[in-house]
């Protein structure tokens, strides 16, 4: 510590540079946490996923419907306790940036299959008996300030028309990372005014023992073989991974960008450091000639760059936490819980303490070598 | 009296790539604790390294180089820092402050190497800029110093310590001769009031004049040595 200040007059030697330098790494890390927490967002997204839901939908492609007749058929499935159905509704709220998914769902056996939503019985009830009764997810509060009784008009894209809507419920998510930028309306509301389609998206099927999926699946598949709807059976969490894979390897995308960026800003960092110390190579053989240790001048040129990296991603993954929390951002929706995470910052502390060690290696280890007697070119 | 330096047959060669220079050639000298010697010599006679070779920061090809009873040709690289630490203060020709520390900073530095608390470290430092006339310019940077004053923090640095030796390398070539005389001055007032070893290299014979002994060196050779009767 006694060092410290010296360090930190070093460090600060050439404040334009420095300050260049720590921004660069600001800049670098607030990129690392935001690639990085695109990735925790999809994990936290599949974490919700329940282990005793199953969904069943055509096997061709989600876009694609299936018969209301199938519910009933899946109910007599050994393994199966529940069913319940509902399509995407995809209308407009006003204006298209608006965006939040929609729902319409059957009104009796959706909302209790979803436990983890706080829905009170009196907002269920509401919902069962009104049929242009909806249901907002918390994040609609916030970002529109809707509230019970309140009406809604979604322009529909896939099922055409204005809808007019009553908000009869708020769900509240139970836990953290559950999104709640959605509605829920009636599938019967949409089935009525459709002409009777009796079409649905998909099947939620609850298990009573979720040991069952894969057996209670294949047997799902298999009594609709051969039918002119066939199915495609699998757990939530294997559902909502194929949903994401049509997205591309976003984790390949996200390291290679990642480390792209991390290199680039390492090479800065190190030409940075070593034009540092090079500028004060005579200044090194005079500590070395009052009597500091290689060993001491290796660790204060390393401790100087771990510093400025420190601060550039203090700040870069502080800022990013800040940023993202403050501003709710969900991207479009698209994110429901954009939330930089202790590990994220974590990882980011670790790379900016390594990108320190490293561009400081150089320097740090010709310093080291470095004979006072040569430095300082005696002459007589 | 037990002379605080012993060089022995002390033979320097450097090596330039194939190139063999010798510098010095089997040197014998000692010098006596509390004295004053100024070394003389035209460039590349060898003063210059022996300042290097008694001040630990390079060692002799053959011979021993004894300081303060230490055989620094036994000590290795951490030992010789140590060594330095403890009993050498150096005084160079062109100051070499730290230009980012002020001369408070600048003389505290040795200190960061002791034990010495922060409380004592101050008193340490506010001691040494007082000998040298400067506390009431410990918080400026060196570029706001004089070259005469950035040369007395440079000797305020080399003795806060107490070093059991002062080497100077030149401390007046690059002065004035009213901050080159200063300078002289508080050296001999650091020898003949503290005490102080001081060995000094100058090509300037009134800077010489100063010392108690004057060695002359000639293609790594001592040629001639005047000692001056001082009351």
């Amino acid at each position: 510590m006694r060092f410290f200040p010296f360090i930190l007059r070093n460090a600060l030697r050439s404040k334009r540079r420095t300050i260049l330098t720590v921004l660069s790494i600001v800049v670098s890390m607030f990129l690392y946490c935001t690639i990085r927490t695109v990735i925790t967002s999809f994990d936290a997204s599949l974490e919700t996923a329940d282990a005793a839901r199953l969904i069943t939908r055509r096997s061709t492609s989600l876009t694609f419907f299936l018969p209301l007749s199938y519910k009933d058929r899946l109910a007599q499935i050994p393994g199966v306790s529940a069913v319940a159905y509902g399509v995407w509704f995809g209308g407009i709220y006003i204006d298209e940036r608006n965006f939040f998914a929609q729902y319409a769902i059957d009104a009796d056996e959706y909302v209790p299959m979803y436990s983890e939503y706080l829905i009170t019985p009196e907002e269920r009830e509401a919902f069962r008996r009104e049929r242009t009764a909806c249901i907002i997810g918390e994040k609609l509060v916030e970002k529109y300030g809707f509230k019970t009784g309140d009406a809604i008009t979604l322009r529909g894209t896939i099922f055409p028309g204005n809808w007019d809507l009553t908000v009869r419920g708020i769900a509240r998510p139970r836990t953290k990372n559950l999104d709640t930028n959605f509605l829920l309306m009636r599938w019967d509301l949409v089935n009525e005014r459709m002409g009777r389609f009796n079409q649905v998206g998909w099947y939620v099927v609850k298990l009573s023992d979720p040991a069952r999926a894969g057996e209670v699946a294949r047997t799902i598949d298999r009594a609709f073989a051969n039918s002119p709807a066939e199915t495609k059976t699998e757990t939530e969490k294997a559902f909502q991974l194929g949903f994401l894979s049509m997205l591309g390897n976003i984790r390949a995308v996200v390291f290679a960008i990642g480390s792209a960026i991390v290199i680039a800003i390492l090479l800065v960092s190190m030409n940075t450091m070593m034009m540092a110390a090079r500028e004060r190579t005579r200044e090194v053989a005079v500590l070395k000639a009052l009597g500091f240790t290689d060993r001491t001048v290796l660790g204060m040129i390393l401790a100087e760059s771990l510093l400025i990296s420190l601060t550039g991603g203090v700040l870069g993954a502080g800022i990013a936490r800040v940023v993202y929390d403050a501003s709710g951002f969900t991207a479009g929706g698209f994110f429901p819980s954009f939330f930089v995470t202790g590990g994220t910052i974590a990882r980011a502390l670790g790379i900016a303490a390594a990108m320190g060690l490293l561009s400081g290696a150089i320097p740090a280890a010709d310093a080291f070598r470095l004979r006072v007697v040569d430095a300082l070119r005696h002459a007589g | 009296m037990d002379p605080i330096i012993r060089l022995e047959g002390v033979t320097k060669v450097y090596r330039r790539g194939a190139i063999e220079v010798p510098v010095l050639s089997r040197l014998d000298l000692e010098v006596r604790a509390g004295e004053f010697l100024a070394l003389m010599g035209p460039s590349g006679s060898g003063k210059s390294t022996i300042l290097n070779l008694v001040s630990g920061i390079d060692l002799p090809t053959e011979g021993r180089v004894v300081v303060a009873g230490i055989d620094l040709g036994d000590l290795d690289g951490s030992a010789l820092a140590s060594f330095r630490s403890r009993h050498i203060g150096f005084i160079f020709q062109s100051y070499n402050l730290i230009p980012v520390l002020t001369a408070f900073q600048n003389v505290e530095l040795p200190l960061l190497l002791t034990g010495l608390t922060r409380k004592e470290r101050r008193e340490h430092v506010q001691a040494a800029l007082e000998v040298v006339g400067l506390r009431d310019r410990m918080d400026h940077f060196p570029r706001q110093l004089s070259g005469g004053e950035e040369q007395r923090t440079a000797v305020a640095r080399a003795v806060v310590t107490d070093p059991t030796l002062l080497v100077a390398d030149e401390p007046t070539g690059d002065l004035d001769a009213g901050s080159a005389s200063d300078v002289l001055g508080l050296l001999q007032r650091l020898h003949l009031e503290f005490g102080k070893t001081i060995v000094m290299v100058t090509h300037d014979p009134h800077a010489a004049e100063r010392a108690d002994r004057i060695l002359h060196l000639e293609k790594g050779v001592l040629i001639e040595s005047a000692e001056r009767n001082r009351t």
